[in-house]
């Protein structure tokens, strides 16, 4: 409780703090004022562009999820073979080790060049930069499970396969969401890049072209709800975390 | 009584051969069908290895391993294993855990409900049987750990340290439940434990091992009746024997 009031305090003295810096600027004006605009000035300019925003919103979120579902799978499935045979392991993990280093916005020209300016650069760029991240925090999660759970699903009768379904994947089930976690925030970052640099929609765009109409209110508007959709998803991917890993001791238990 | 358990010349090393580390050297032990055997042993004599060969968990190096005869090939259903850390699944219910040997070796359903249903009585943990294993005491976790291990109905069930994590009154408490269950239940147990006055309380006869490499040095047949009171001389005087025996083991490392 008492947490949650300084935390509240805390983002009020943020806008605070922003809101009156703005509006000290807009009356002294060191730069011109539309250069940093109010929070409500934000508000009102995205008020302005309110009917583009539902469609800006559904086509980004559609770019993400549709990335964001192939680095799943893949980075699951991959993980997973790696984690669980040391021949998946040595033919896989050396290959995206060394890819791995390389930020993958390095790609995204590679990517246009590739696959045009349509969705499918945007799309594909997003599932390449969040596979790795989801890719290594299974295959670690699977390759390092408890070998005494291992020893006792063995011990027990179970053949190899269902000590790995049975007790190899759940008890890498922490790691496999932190790894989608991560995944659905390197899926933002690289998807605001992408439409940043090659798009004609999408709330990365949206920025992109208030930038060319001299419109920093627009873009403030345009930052914010990126932010807040990324916190939504952010929510309730922990959401479905908490209920799946229930079972897990707290770190305050231990 | 016919043994169950026979370790012929048992041998495990590690490492590359001939060079490597001994471990155990030259086991020889029959564990008859119901008994209650412990080993005791200075720390890092082997008896914890020998414990994973039974259990399947290592090959023998060399000698022989068989269960009613079939030579030990690998873990099986037919030996339930407590480790040290209670190991139990901490993402399924106590009763889940329970279950999972039977339903892994395809027992119907409906048996393995009794089965567990039965387990959690023999334990007297039914009312925790939906709870997850972080909401249990140490305690409460170790007997389910043993109710698990019996759920397959083995022939053995090989017991590691498996009361040594435990605060005393619940390593008391538990070492009386174990009996009970083992009274019960007539399953043949070998149970490893550093614990002198734990080994002669629980014990039909008690092994006392060497220190590096593992051999068996004495083993110690204790007349006692059950329930024993370790107050009583006949009591110190066995326990007197072991740890004479396991004394004059430590003084050599």
């Amino acid at each position: 409780m008492r947490n949650m009031v300084i935390r509240t305090l805390s983002l009020l003295t943020f806008l605070a703090a922003w809101w009156s810096f703005a509006a000290i600027n807009a009356s002294v004006e060191w730069v011109p004022a539309v250069m940093i605009p109010t929070p409500p000035q934000m508000l009102e300019a995205g008020w302005e562009i309110r009917d583009l925003v539902p469609a800006d919103v559904a086509i980004s979120l559609l770019r993400v999820f549709q990335g964001f579902l192939i680095a799943a799978v893949l980075g699951v499935l991959l993980g997973c073979l790696s984690g669980s045979s040391r021949f998946a392991e040595n033919i896989i993990d050396p290959v995206l080790e060394v890819l791995r280093p390389i930020p993958p916005l390095a790609f995204l020209p590679i990517f246009i060049i590739w696959f045009g300016l349509g969705e499918a650069s945007k799309v594909l760029m997003i599932a390449f930069s969040a596979f790795f991240i989801i890719y290594v925090n299974t295959y670690q999660g699977v390759r390092y499970a408890d070998p005494l759970l291992m020893r006792a699903a063995l011990s027990l009768g179970a053949s190899k396969r269902q000590a790995f379904f049975g007790i190899g994947l759940p008890s890498a089930m922490p790691e496999i969401f932190t790894g989608l976690r991560l995944g659905i925030g390197m899926a933002f970052f690289v998807l605001v890049a992408a439409e940043l640099l090659a798009a004609d929609s999408g709330m990365g765009f949206r920025i992109q072209e208030a930038r060319w109409q001299f419109r920093v209110d627009r873009m403030f508007f345009g930052a914010a709800l990126i932010g807040t959709i990324g916190f939504i998803l952010f929510a309730l991917l922990k959401f479905v975390e908490a209920k799946l890993l229930a079972w897990k001791p707290s770190r305050e238990a231990h | 009584m016919k043994p169950t358990l026979i370790a012929d010349n048992v041998s495990l090393c590690y490492g590359p051969k001939n060079s490597g580390v001994t471990a155990i050297e030259s086991i020889s032990l029959d564990v008859e069908e119901g008994e209650f055997v412990t080993i005791v042993g200075p720390s890092g004599c082997g008896k914890s290895s020998f414990l994973s060969l039974v259990a399947g968990f290592v090959p023998v190096s060399g000698g022989q391993l068989t269960l009613d005869g079939n030579p030990i090939g690998g873990p099986g259903s037919d030996r339930g294993v407590v480790f040290q850390e209670h190991a139990l699944f901490p993402w399924r219910s106590v009763r889940e855990n329970i279950a999972f040997g039977p339903r892994v070796n395809n027992v119907p359903r409906s048996e393995t409900n009794q089965r567990v249903d039965e387990l959690l009585e023999l334990i007297g943990l039914t009312r925790f049987q939906n709870s997850w294993p972080k909401e249990l005491s140490g305690g409460m976790k170790q007997r389910v750990a043993i109710a698990r291990a019996l759920a397959n109905r083995p022939k053995m069930l090989l017991m590691d340290e498996p009361f040594a994590a435990l605060d005393a009154q619940t390593r008391r408490f538990l070492q009386d439940e174990l009996l009970r269950i083992w009274q019960s239940t007539k399953t043949t147990i070998l149970f490893i434990t550093h614990g002198i006055d734990e080994s002669v309380l629980l014990a039909d006869r008690v092994v006392v091992m060497t220190a590096r490499p593992g051999r068996i040095k004495t083993i110690i047949p204790i007349p006692l009746a059950r329930p024993r009171d370790e107050n009583t001389p006949e009591f110190v005087e066995v326990r007197k024997r072991v740890s004479d025996a396991l004394l004059s083991e430590l003084k050599m490392c």
